[in-house]
């Protein structure tokens, strides 16, 4: 199967100060379209700046990242935004949905973006919203809208511009038991039904559970692979 | 267009903070508008004065009268087609506030020198015919109910009369004037000099300037300067100048508008930017994470900028708008004073142009900021 995400022997370095701190090592890794993937390890072992090179947010100290067929370790600011806006769809463990904006309008956010008219963007959210079973919801602004809610929202977002790949960064860190199955069921059903490939990272293994293959990290360093039965 | 839904959100995410600093900027555009307005009204004038006449007045000072024998004198100089004069009566109509721009004039000379001043044949036949007749302009006879055939008082805080030693004097009115070119100019009222002249307990003979009409405005320097020489040395000497110079210098007796003006702009302009600066800091200071994700979202740096700065203009054009709205509400109460009835366009232009600069000035810092926010920080809350 084409892999849709590719890192040969990647480097990241963090400089604090006087200290530089070697955060992923010589990673080599490949991820295939349509895969499930859980980026899975202790605290401080690399998973969300791994997921960050894959999603294009940072750069690495050294080594290749293409991802969509663009090596995006070479693409300048503006160029990387525009790259971002286009494959990428972003979940975040609290969220991160504009307060002062209604459902409906934080899932337009991605469509600023493009080409389509006002009525089209409106239609296409609308769409993305009863997708993660939060058509009525639309008008209600995240404060009125329970943990569950609000994250199948950012998962709307995180659709609406049909992207290449969806990033999502323990989705679930902030939701109980129930709720985050709920969600990881979602995107499962996204992976399954609708062929969207997901990097996800998790320290839960419950959660990892949902994914095909799980990828452990452990001091910057990619320690093993597990395929889920 | 389509990024305004956003701006408008954003704006009102602390609903009375954005509050109070719209009430801010309210106040000081409704500020500008007025001040500037009559900023603007008071150079209206001067910029209405006319190149072909002259004003000649005391050189020692405006208040100081004239001999009413100069006239014949100053008539014969080469190059002047026409005089007239007048003098500052001072009055007012029952009640001081009620202030009335009124001047002892001849009738047939002031209207000759001043043919912007439309006014009926038979009412100047009347005034010039009638003693104890007035004229007054439609703008003055619209705001006490004037109209010909009225027997009006006025108090001269300055005049008294010769029979009783009071200063109230009586006029009827016999005609009503108009100035379509400048309404301002009709809130005068004129009288007889004659009769003035015969009337008031003391300075008769005597006038308080005198308007003279050039033939060649090219002329206007040599001719002021032929008609001081011929009365330097007097007990009388004279200073000629255009009626534009004269304006001026009469405008700055009540004190350099325009000076004024500035100053208290600039002061309310400064303290406006450090607090709609501040507070422009603070919401973006707040908003780290938001801009964090916009930009995750696909937003360039720039994009970004230009969001944050498009907020600040937003702010601040809409305050604006307000101020200078209320400022065009109030300002036609101005009129009798003025004469302008409404703002100004060149200052209601003035102040957007104003709201965008201190939009900028004040949305730039952080906008800059949220330009160069870094993602990974600033999701990390570093």
């Amino acid at each position: 199967m084409t892999a849709i995400v590719s890192l040969q022997n990647v480097t990241k370095r963090y400089t604090r100060g006087k200290q530089t701190v070697e955060v992923l090592q010589r990673i080599d890794l490949s991820i295939a379209q349509g895969d499930f993937v859980a980026l899975m390890g202790p605290s401080g072992s690399g998973k969300t700046t791994l997921l960050n090179l894959i999603g294009g947010l940072d750069q690495p100290s050294t080594g290749e990242v293409v991802v969509a067929g663009e090596r995006i370790d070479k693409l300048s600011g503006a160029k990387l935004a525009k790259w971002r806006a286009r494959h990428i769809g972003f979940v975040f463990q609290f969220y991160n949905l504009m307060p002062m904006l209604t459902a409906q309008r934080n899932v337009e956010l991605p469509l600023l973006l493009t080409s389509l008219s006002a009525s089209q963007r409106r239609k296409n959210a609308e769409t993305a919203l009863a997708v993660v079973g939060l058509g009525e919801r639309g008008k209600h602004k995240p404060s009125e809208l329970s943990g569950g809610q609000a994250q199948r929202v950012a998962i709307a977002r995180a659709l609406v511009a049909d992207p290449t790949l969806l990033v999502c960064d323990e989705p679930t860190g902030d939701l109980d038991r129930a709720t985050a199955d709920e969600i990881l069921h979602l995107l499962q059903t996204l992976n399954r039904e609708h062929g969207k490939t997901i990097v996800m990272v998790t320290h839960d293994p419950k959660a990892a559970e949902y994914a095909s293959h799980q990828l452990h990290l452990d001091k910057g360093q990619l320690v093993g692979t597990t395929t889920t039965a | 267009m389509k990024f305004f839904p956003l701006l408008w959100a954003t704006l009102w995410r602390k609903k009375m903070r954005t509050i109070f600093t719209l009430l801010a900027i309210v106040v000081a555009f409704l500020l500008f508008g007025m001040l500037q307005g009559v900023n603007s009204a008071f150079n209206r004038t001067i910029d209405l004065a006319n190149v072909n006449r002259l004003v000649v007045i005391s050189k020692i000072a405006l208040t100081e009268s004239l001999p009413y024998s100069y006239t014949q004198q100053i008539e014969a100089v080469p190059g002047v087609s026409g005089v007239s004069y007048a003098s500052w009566f001072g009055g007012y109509f029952q009640d001081a506030k009620n202030q009335i721009f009124s001047f002892p004039v001849d009738p047939k000379r002031h209207f000759d020198m001043f043919p912007e001043l439309k006014i009926a044949p038979d009412q100047l036949e009347a005034f010039e015919r009638t003693r104890s007749g007035a004229v007054v302009g439609a703008s003055l006879a619209k705001r006490f109910g004037w109209k010909i055939g009225d027997h009006i008082p006025l108090h001269s805080e300055i005049w008294t009369r010769k029979a009783d030693g009071q200063s109230d004097w009586t006029f009827d009115i016999v005609g009503i004037f108009t100035d379509t070119s400048d309404t301002g100019q009709e809130s005068q009222l004129f009288f007889q000099h004659e009769y003035f002249d015969e009337a008031r307990a003391f300075g008769r003979g005597k006038v308080g300037w005198y308007t003279v009409r050039i033939s060649d405005p090219g002329q206007a320097a040599q001719i002021g300067a032929a008609i001081d020489k011929l009365f330097a040395n007097s007990q009388d000497e004279t200073k000629a100048q255009s009626e534009k110079e004269f304006q001026m210098s009469f405008m700055k007796q009540i004190g350099d508008i325009n000076y004024i003006v500035t100053r208290i702009l600039i002061a309310v302009f400064v303290a406006l930017l450090f607090a709609t600066g501040s507070t422009m800091m603070q919401s973006v200071r707040e908003r780290i994470p938001e801009l964090a994700v916009l930009k995750t979202l696909g937003f360039s740096d720039t994009r970004v900028l230009v969001l944050v700065l498009g907020e600040s203009v937003l702010l601040c054009v809409l305050s604006a708008g307000i101020g200078l709205g209320l400022a065009a509400l109030i300002f036609p109460g101005l009129k009798d004073m003025l004469g302008v009835v409404h703002l100004p366009t060149d200052v209601v232009i003035g102040g957007i142009a104003a709201a965008i600069g201190l939009a900028l000035v004040t949305g730039l810092p952080p906008a800059l900021r949220a330009r160069s926010l870094n993602i990974v920080d600033a999701l990390a809350g570093r």
